[in-house]
């Protein structure tokens, strides 16, 4: 199992040939509390940096980018009602959606933790 | 005998202490339950008489069910307004320095002019043999924006400011489809600092927005617009003076390269307010500008609205302008209401029913010339001194972050000063109204951290600006020396204290509902 | 100059502790060779009476409507709005405020938007309401790209009972969006069939009831044959006061209901500012336009109001957002609630059933005179007659003989064979006297 981030801040967990695709600590954190977040449909096809979810707070609203191409085959489908969910548990519980991997050696361009850990240090 | 006792007339010893009332009121601060919640369905404050005995016409489609609505008597509902009333902060009441929205004094010269019965009794397709005095008066209002911004034409009917951007926007669209040159010209550039309602307005007719960035010193520079013009570009969309308070020194250069290459200058009017009487935007070579009326010419802003704006055209888009307009046959003024009669102008269409807010022109040709050329001239002046009195007040502590250039109308501070303090902008600016005083625009412009946009208009006497100094001096100091507490739970003293937005927005509760009743809830 | 605290030994203080010479100095940014040195061309200060006078004597050159007897409809409403409206309204806090971005010092206007949202909703039928547009056309435009939003279909058909200038406001706002328009013929007398205009790609119908010419209509089986196909239907009203008599837009199954709310609370003002009304069904409420007002608790637990879901808005979501709508009708919104308080159920009722056995008792007389006829069968306070001379030159005429007659049709549409239409409006204001002067002079031009 290996996490990986992008400069937007999700993260992808992959599982087999699945990812788990969410927002970062940090990123929830910039957010503020969650209140609203819309997930695409199963089965839609995202493209690498495509839009794949909206994720709002009170005062701001950002787009969930696909860390990777793939067809979405799950979303966390109780997040609309309790989107706290995904500041309490980003990483966790406040998943957003599964992607099926069309291409693993996209996944060779993402940051490990380790490098995430520095993109953050160096954007403070 | 005596009938006149004497009794004690200072509070005592208990006079510190503060407790519950019990009816949850604090003396003027009294609270008022929502109208579903007092009102009753058969009460009525206006006595309206028995309609005559005659035979429906309706056709079958009578309301059968209660609407739900619920009324108060005249002193009922008197009283329900003027105690809502009291928990608003407006100009009457303090300072106000909002920035980019001139929260400036509304003079009730404005109100009673607006509410003659020539204006405000007057229907839009009456004929317009009674109504050429209306006329005239837009005409008059017309010639007024047209001289102090040195342009060639009007568009009157937009509703307000983001309502003129459009209709600016659509009139390059439409001189840009008369090049031909609709498929190509798909870009607008917009400054990361604009407002809003620029990229909003660009996308909602099919523009592709491609942002600008401003430099260091919080300036469009014409280098940064010429390397992203081509023969894709439409139009810029530039605040001036700018969202950070300053006149983009090279403004003539922009306009300039513009032009060469084909494209338009859309300039955002939110702050002409700092230069009526000082420069012409005309003259600085842009295209079209919207005018806040409700800012710049004092219109009140009535809580959200409404406003007015009126788009200044120039020649180049002029014949575009949308239906109606004004054009003068003889010694009659004539309303132009369809593109057939236009003559040769090619109006893009329309953009509101009838002819636009004469309510708001009254008030603000009633603002011009009261004014006058003189006064408006002073009035900027004043305006722009009084910003940069306050920035020139609070420089040492709080911190500026476009030192090389003044201040316009409005001063931006950013929070850098607040840095390791703990303490937020959101929290200072709630701990002035602890002080009286309506918090400064905050987080905005987005590219200045923790934005403090502080406008206080020509309406301030000195004396109000340096009480208004000291005050924000003493805050500042105290959120210095690490009195976090005063700030993290502002407001103390208004009539609530922070709101829960999150909560609002988590669950919203957009109406009133009957609560259920008793037994319901149970199940 | 009267508004200008400022003296000028205030301006030289100031100047000094600046640090400049003078005002000029604080003006270097503009160029030098297109900064100002003398005030514009236009005439300089003025006093109160002097002002007063200039626009009184322009004022002096219109014809109230209060001045005649007044018949003058189509959009726009000529009804008595109570005293206590204009005074509430005027009162500093609610004139001089800002939106309500701070809510712990704007409760007054949050509470009373909160009141207004819940009237609109009853008053419509619909679930949700916004804190209002600036007017019942451009909301109308609004309505159709909120339509195209839900149902990612970008064609709308427009009713030919619609307003010819709202239609007009959708004409234009979706050719510069690139949008599809369908805009069926005029129809006078109500009885079109929008249900075949329906296609794969349509949105949303747009009707409006009662319509431009006064017909009442069914909705019913519009928004059935709407529904079927996954089209949203948005129901349009120009005068809110019949929505006291007729069944809801709601009850009959729109999706999004926007109209025009002058007639309650605000005057006739040459067109503007009006307030339109918007609301729509609870699960269209991310794609609403315009500001909304929500509950909530304060820190200490007591109730409170704010401004929520702002991340529809421009000044969060920029290029992404639902519109570009900034200011709305706050002053014209406050006129509408209270004036609606005080009518209540009951009062709103009356006055709308006065309004139509006005406008019926008008049919009426006309239908005596020889040579015109009303051709609107199912009607509120307005309906159109057919005159046996051209309209306009009739209203011209009548105007002469100071009656305000009514909206002829060719004004609204011309060039499309109507010459002969008038539409005609009667509301509480209207008397007996004044229909007899009205039926007087129409048969003075006939």
């Amino acid at each position: 199992m290996t996490t990986r981030y992008t400069k937007d801040h999700e993260y992808i967990r992959v599982e087999g040939d699945v990812g788990i695709v969410g927002i970062s600590d940090y990123a929830q954190a910039q957010l503020g509390d969650v209140v609203f977040v819309e997930l695409p449909d199963v089965g839609k096809t995202v493209a690498k940096g495509g839009e794949a979810a909206v994720v709002e707070s009170v005062k701001a609203a950002s787009e969930v980018y696909a860390p990777v191409s793939g067809e979405v085959v799950a979303v966390n489908d109780k997040l609309p009602d309790s989107p706290a969910t995904v500041n309490e548990d980003p990483a966790g519980a406040g998943w957003f959606i599964k992607i099926k991997l069309a291409d693993k050696a996209e996944l060779d361009g993402l940051m490990s933790e380790a490098e995430y850990a520095e993109y953050l240090k160096s954007i403070a | 005998m005596l009938n006149n006792q004497g009794r004690p007339t200072s509070a005592g010893e208990a006079a510190a202490q503060s407790h519950p009332t019990f009816t949850g009121n604090r003396a003027l601060i009294i609270e008022e339950a929502l109208l579903f919640e007092i009102g009753r369905p058969e009460t009525t404050g206006v006595d309206v008489p028995a309609p005559k005995a005659v035979k429906s016409r309706l056709g079958g489609q009578e309301r059968k069910a209660p609407i739900g609505l619920v009324g108060l008597s005249e002193p009922e509902t008197m009283r329900h307004f003027v105690r809502l009333s009291q928990k608003n902060y407006g100009i009457d009441t303090g300072l106000f320095p909002l920035g980019s929205c001139t929260m400036k004094h509304n003079p009730r010269l404005n109100e009673k002019m607006a509410r003659l019965a020539g204006f405000a009794d007057i229907h839009p397709l009456q004929p317009q043999s009674t109504v050429q005095g209306a006329l005239e008066l837009i005409e008059m209002l017309a010639h007024y924006l047209m001289t102090l911004t040195g342009t060639e034409a009007v568009a009157m009917s937009p509703k307000a400011g983001a309502h003129g951007e459009l209709c600016g926007m659509m009139a390059i669209k439409a001189a840009i489809e008369a090049k031909g040159e609709g498929a190509t010209r798909r870009v607008v550039l917009v400054p990361d600092s604009a407002h809003g309602t620029n990229p909003a307005t660009a996308a909602l007719i099919g523009f592709e927005v491609k942002p600008v960035p401003a430099r260091a010193d919080g300036t469009v520079h014409v280098k940064d617009v010429k390397e992203l013009l081509g023969p894709d570009v439409a139009a810029i969309m530039l605040t001036n003076p700018n969202t950070c308070g300053i006149f983009e020194p090279e403004i003539v250069e922009i306009a300039r390269a513009m032009k060469k290459a084909g494209a338009y200058f859309y300039c955002d009017g939110a702050n002409f307010n700092a230069i009526v009487g000082k420069a012409k935007p005309g003259d600085l070579g842009i295209d079209c500008m919207h005018i806040n009326l409700h800012k710049t010419f004092s219109t009140p802003h009535g809580g959200g609205g409404p406003g007015a704006g009126p788009v200044v055209l120039s020649k180049r888009l002029a014949p575009f302008a949308p239906v109606p307009f004004i054009r003068r046959k003889g010694k009659k003024l004539e309303l132009v209401e369809h593109a057939a009669d236009a003559g040769k102008a090619t109006p893009f269409g329309r953009v509101t029913a009838f002819h636009g807010q004469m309510g708001m022109y009254v008030r603000a040709l009633a603002y011009m010339l009261s004014h006058g050329a003189d006064g408006m001239k002073q009035a900027s002046e004043d305006a722009v001194l009084s910003a940069n009195y306050i920035r020139a007040g609070l420089q040492d502590l709080m911190s500026v972050p476009f030192p090389d250039h003044p201040s316009m109308h409005e001063a931006l501070f950013d929070d850098t000063w607040l840095k390791d303090t703990g303490i937020t902008t959101l929290d200072f600016a709630k701990a002035m109204i602890d002080e009286g005083y309506h918090p400064m625009t905050m987080y905005f412009p987005l590219i200045v951290h923790g934005a403090m946009l502080v406008e206080p208009t020509e309406s301030e006497s000195r004396a109000s600006l340096d009480l208004f100094i000291m005050a924000l001096r003493d805050l500042a100091m105290r959120a210095k020396r690490g009195e976090t507490e005063r700030f993290a739970g502002a407001p103390f003293h208004a009539p609530r204290r922070r709101l829960d937005e999150t909560r609002a927005a988590r669950n919203p509760i957009l109406r009133w509902v009957p609560p259920q009743p008793m037994q319901q809830a149970a199940e | 100059m009267r508004y200008l605290p400022l003296t000028p030994d205030d301006r030289a203080g100031m100047l000094a502790r600046i640090g400049v010479a003078t005002v000029d100095d604080l003006f270097s940014d503009i160029p030098a060779d297109k900064l100002l040195k003398e005030p514009v061309n236009l005439p300089h200060h003025a006093g109160e009476l002097s002002v007063e006078r200039t626009l009184g004597a322009m004022a002096a050159k219109n014809v109230p409507a209060s001045s005649v007897p007044f018949f003058v409809g189509a959009g726009a409403y000529k009804h008595h709005v109570p005293a206590t409206v204009d005074h509430l309204i005027q009162r500093s806090e609610f004139l001089t405020s800002y939106t309500p971005y701070q809510p712990e010092i704007a409760q007054g206007t949050l509470q009373y938007l909160f009141e207004f949202q819940t009237q609109v909703a009853l008053l419509t039928g619909m679930e949700v309401a916004n804190a209002s547009m600036y007017d019942g056309s451009t909301g109308t435009g609004e309505a159709v790209l909120m339509a195209h939003r839900v149902t990612k279909r970008r064609k709308a058909v427009l009713s030919g009972g619609l307003h010819p200038q709202y239609a007009d406001v959708v004409k234009t706002l979706s050719m510069m969006a690139n949008d599809a328009v369908v805009a069926a013929p005029a129809d006078v007398n109500g009885t079109e069939d929008l249900a075949r205009l329906i296609d794969n790609e349509t949105s949303c119908i747009v009707v409006q009831n009662p319509d431009v010419f006064g017909n009442i209509r069914d909705l019913r089986p519009l928004a059935a044959a709407a529904q079927a196909k996954g089209v949203l239907l948005i129901a349009v009203f120009t005068e809110a006061l019949s929505l006291g008599l007729i069944e809801s837009p709601g009850a009959q199954g729109a999706d999004i209901v926007v109209g025009e709310g002058q007639s309650i609370g605000n005057g006739l003002n040459f067109g503007g500012p009006y307030v339109g009304l918007f609301a729509a069904k609870q699960k269209y409420v991310r794609q609403m336009p315009g500001r909304l007002c929500g509950e909530t608790v304060d820190a200490e637990g007591k109730r409170g109001f704010v401004l929520t879901l702002s991340t529809r808005e421009q000044h969060i979501r920029r290029d992404k957002a639902t519109s570009n709508i900034c200011t709305n009708s706050g002053l014209c919104c406050l006129a509408f609630t209270i004036h609606m308080t005080l009518l209540g159920e009951k009062g709103l009722r009356q006055l709308a059933q006065v309004n139509h056995a006005n406008a019926v008792d008008l049919a009426e007389r006309l239908e005596a005179v020889k040579g015109v006829t009303v051709l609107t069968s199912a009607f509120f306070n307005e309906f159109t007659v057919k005159l046996p001379v051209n309209a306009a030159e009739a209203v011209e005429k009548m105007a002469k003989k100071g009656v305000l007659a009514g909206v002829p049709v060719s004004r609204l549409l011309p060039g499309e064979g109507f010459d002969d239409l008038l539409i005609v409006a009667n509301t509480e204001v209207n008397t007996d006297e004044d229909r007899e002067a009205f039926v007087n002079a129409l048969k003075g031009v006939l």
